[in-house]
């Protein structure tokens, strides 16, 4: 047959081409998402209940969550989680509206466009350690102001970092979740008609921002509603930055619950779980008030066009939106450069703004155990961003050749595992594996990555993969490939940058795993990621800025490859070039 | 003359080459027609003349409006209304939220608004179907909804983008009527692009070929 001589000659082996294995990718993937969301759930709930085989206990009951109401930072820690979820939540996704009303389909946009790559792949944690440097009562900002404008000669007792309303924490997830609301606008706004929509409406006498908020929004959010939750659910549940950036006494729930969970007194597993399953009940009444809000917020939209009224109108506009993409920007970037400071600085002493004598002696200290660091957290984000990518690729191949479509509920079993908070389920998961006697080693914790970086490589794969010209699959049929032909040499070459990016992104996504990490690796898988926070709480700059500055590197470096091996790969071919 | 709709020294070019040129006046109540090949750059006429031509595109010359030049005017201030191929209804709206969209907010009250709403349904031939989904209306239906959400705006000239290609030769006619009519009747200056010589003949006003070298 075609196929099998199309191996046999071929230049790649994989073990995707078996055309009988093809179809089952798809149901392979979803059991993959769903399974360890499932499972890691049930495991969760069973101790909250009083039930743990693996501490052989099980006496049902409602004693954890009694433990739990019976911690008096219980009421101040839901409230965080909910106020922080909910205001960051809705600044980013106002932020992120702004900005695409104002500027899509201008040069701005286009250079705002190119920017998101790179702050995309920052870490949330290093990112989050960047602002803290950056706003710290002895962080930069105000060095630079001391003393000549503050009069302070040593940092003022003042709680801007970890404060204890989040709103540093709301500050650095705005930073870090604009540029994710933008990228999957962006990728939305193709089905919106938005160019000819605000050509009428402007027509009509609207202002370029009336007329993009009444025409092109209702149908944009429509198509960004879920990547809106996952950012709610993640703003609420955040480990790793609101260690970082949220306050302390007490911590929001999540924080607190993986305290819980890494505490010696295995007795506090069962709180821990208790906490776990009202913070997945948080979340679901959170994301249900935000449904509610969607509704008034249309129907208040309604009214609005029924009135005939013209604005909002003004040059202020633009110009906000711009002053506001830009102070986040600048913030994740003054961020970075402040970390790679600190990891070279020698004496830096308070008012200072520039440390005394620059050197890598930090990085001397810290770099063999970084070595170590960095090759588990690139064989472990290599692996998972590898293993997404060739399921993805089955996903689409199934989808293309058996109509085996990714519909509605499809689409919500991709989210699924990003919307689920990660501290609900992870616990959970963690028990099952132990339970099951399977070794928490850096296998399991490839596997648990592998549940939150599918969805992104998908979604980044998605939508070049369908737009390439089907005309060159047929006319290569023509000439007689195969199937397996027109995929290995004429639709995956064509898709080299597509592809390489998709893998960028899923590595990024791993290296930037906290949770998963420390859970299913049981405390015995060390990355980057989980030393950096780590380290957070001792407060040792030179370290955090070496291992933030590590973790950034270890995201970034594959997307600068996916950019160069195109156009190396591709020099003599104009045609390939674009993009 | 200070009525009516002025192209004056329009010149629309892409980088080095020049796409347009055109000089055109358009007296209230008439309708021209510019026609040529496609890729002759009509499009491009028409978003300079809204104020929608944006980066690789240079823009020479004057759009004037009865009397007063418009082409340092964002499309909302230009009073310019347009008409595509496609209805483009607003698919989130009822049919008359649409026309209230256009609707000019120099009407007030909320019954004063739904009326006049209903009165230009009324004239379409569209009468009571205020709360229809547009997706649920045929195609004439929905060009006929898009015509009167423009009039409602109280434009002082009208562009058409190929109006009636979408429509098949019977409806075609009533169509160009109704439009012309409703233009004539508001004494409004046309300028409409086709390629189909029969909606310029039917228009019955100047014609301008673009693009034929």
């Amino acid at each position: 047959m075609r196929p099998a001589r199309a191996l046999a000659r071929g230049a790649v082996r994989a073990p995707l081409p078996r055309v009988r294995m093809l179809p089952a990718v798809p149901l392979l993937t979803v059991g993959l998402l769903t399974l360890p969301v499932g499972a890691g759930l049930v495991g969760t709930a069973l101790p909250a209940f009083g039930v743990m085989p693996a501490l052989g206990r099980a006496e049902p009951g409602l004693d954890a969550f009694r433990a739990l109401a019976d911690w008096p930072g219980l009421g101040p820690a839901m409230r965080l989680s909910v106020v922080t979820g909910l205001a960051a939540t809705a600044v980013s996704l106002a932020v992120t509206m702004l900005i695409v009303a104002s500027w899509s389909g201008t040069r701005v946009f286009a250079a705002i466009r190119r920017a998101l790559a790179p702050l995309l792949s920052v870490p949330h944690a290093a990112a989050a350690f960047g602002i803290a440097f950056l706003i710290a009562p002895s962080g930069w900002l105000l060095r630079a102001l001391s003393p000549w404008a503050t009069g302070f000669e040593r940092p003022p007792d003042w709680l801007v970092v970890q404060d204890p309303q989040g709103l540093a924490l709301i500050a650095g997830l705005v930073a870090k979740e604009v540029p994710f609301l933008l990228l999957m606008s962006i990728a939305a706004l193709g089905q919106t008609d938005e160019r000819r929509a605000l050509t009428v409406a402007r027509s009509l006498g609207y202002g370029r921002e009336g007329a993009w908020f009444r025409t092109v929004f209702p149908r944009l959010y429509r198509q960004i509603r879920l990547p809106v939750y996952v950012v709610l659910a993640y703003s609420m549940t955040v480990v790793d930055v609101a260690a970082i950036l949220g306050p302390n006494t007490p911590a929001t729930l999540s924080v607190q619950i993986v305290r819980w969970m890494n505490d010696p007194d295995l007795a506090l597993r069962l709180q821990a779980a208790a906490g776990a399953v009202v913070q997945l009940l948080l979340v679901v009444a959170a994301l249900g008030l935000w449904r509610l809000a969607e509704a008034a917020l249309a129907g208040i939209g309604r009214a609005w066009v029924r009135s005939g009224r013209r604005g909002p109108r003004g040059p202020w506009l633009p110009a906000l939106s711009l002053a506001l993409a830009g102070l986040s920007a600048t913030a994740v970037l003054a961020g970075l450069a402040l970390l790679a400071l600190w990891s070279v600085a020698a004496l830096w002493s308070f008012p200072q703004a520039w440390p005394d004598a620059l050197t890598l002696r930090s990085w001397a200290r810290h770099g063999p155990e970084l070595v170590d660091l960095l090759l588990t957290t690139g064989a472990i984000a290599g692996l998972s961003a590898l293993i997404a990518l060739l399921l993805a690729i089955g996903c689409l191949e199934a989808e293309e050749r058996y109509g085996l479509r990714i519909g509605r509920g499809g689409l919500w079993l991709l989210y699924a595992p990003l919307i689920v908070p990660q501290v609900a389920f992870l616990p959970g998961l963690q028990a099952a594996l132990l339970w099951s006697g399977a070794q928490s080693g850096i296998w399991a914790v490839t596997a648990a990555h592998l549940v939150f970086v599918f969805p992104y490589v998908f979604l980044s794969l998605g939508d070049p993969w369908r737009a390439w010209d089907r005309r060159l699959g047929t006319a290569a049929r023509g000439l007689g490939a195969g199937p397996e032909g027109v995929l290995w040499r004429v639709r995956l070459p064509m898709l080299l940058a597509p592809l390489l990016t998709a893998f960028a992104v899923g590595f990024a996504v791993s290296v930037g795993q906290y949770l998963p990490t420390l859970l299913v690796g049981g405390g015995r898988v060390a990355t980057v990621t989980t030393e950096a926070v780590a380290l957070a709480a001792g407060g040792d700059r030179r370290a955090i800025g070496v291992h933030a500055l590590a973790q950034t590197a270890a995201a970034l470096l594959p997307f600068a490859l996916a950019l160069a091996v195109p156009r190396l790969v591709w020099r003599n071919r104009r045609g390939m070039q674009h993009g | 003359m200070d009525e009516g709709l002025r192209l004056e020294g329009l010149r629309i070019a892409q980088g080095q080459r020049p796409l347009v040129a055109l000089d055109l006046a358009v007296a209230p109540g008439t309708v021209a027609s510019v026609m040529g090949p496609s890729g002759a750059g009509k499009s491009t006429l028409l978003a300079a003349v809204m104020g929608t031509l944006g980066a690789p595109f240079d823009l020479r010359g004057r759009v004037v409006l009865g009397g007063r030049d418009v082409t340092a005017l964002p499309p909302e201030r230009r009073g310019i209304g347009i008409l595509f191929q496609d209805d483009l209804l607003f698919p989130h709206l009822s049919l008359g939220e649409n026309l209230a969209f256009g609707l000019s907010r120099r009407l007030r009250g909320r019954a004063a608004r739904q009326a006049a709403v209903e009165d230009a349904l009324e004239e379409a031939g569209l009468g009571g179907m205020a709360g229809r989904d547009p997706a649920t209306l045929s195609g004439g239906e929905r060009l006929r909804a898009a015509l009167m959400r423009t009039l409602l705006a109280e434009p002082r000239a009208l562009l058409l983008d190929e109006p009636f290609a979408s429509l098949d030769q019977d409806r075609r006619a009533r169509m160009r009527r109704l439009v012309f009519d409703r233009a004539r009747a508001r004494g409004l200056p046309v300028l409409m692009v086709t390629h189909d010589p029969a909606d310029a003949e039917a228009a019955g006003g100047p014609v301008v070929r673009i693009g034929d070298d």
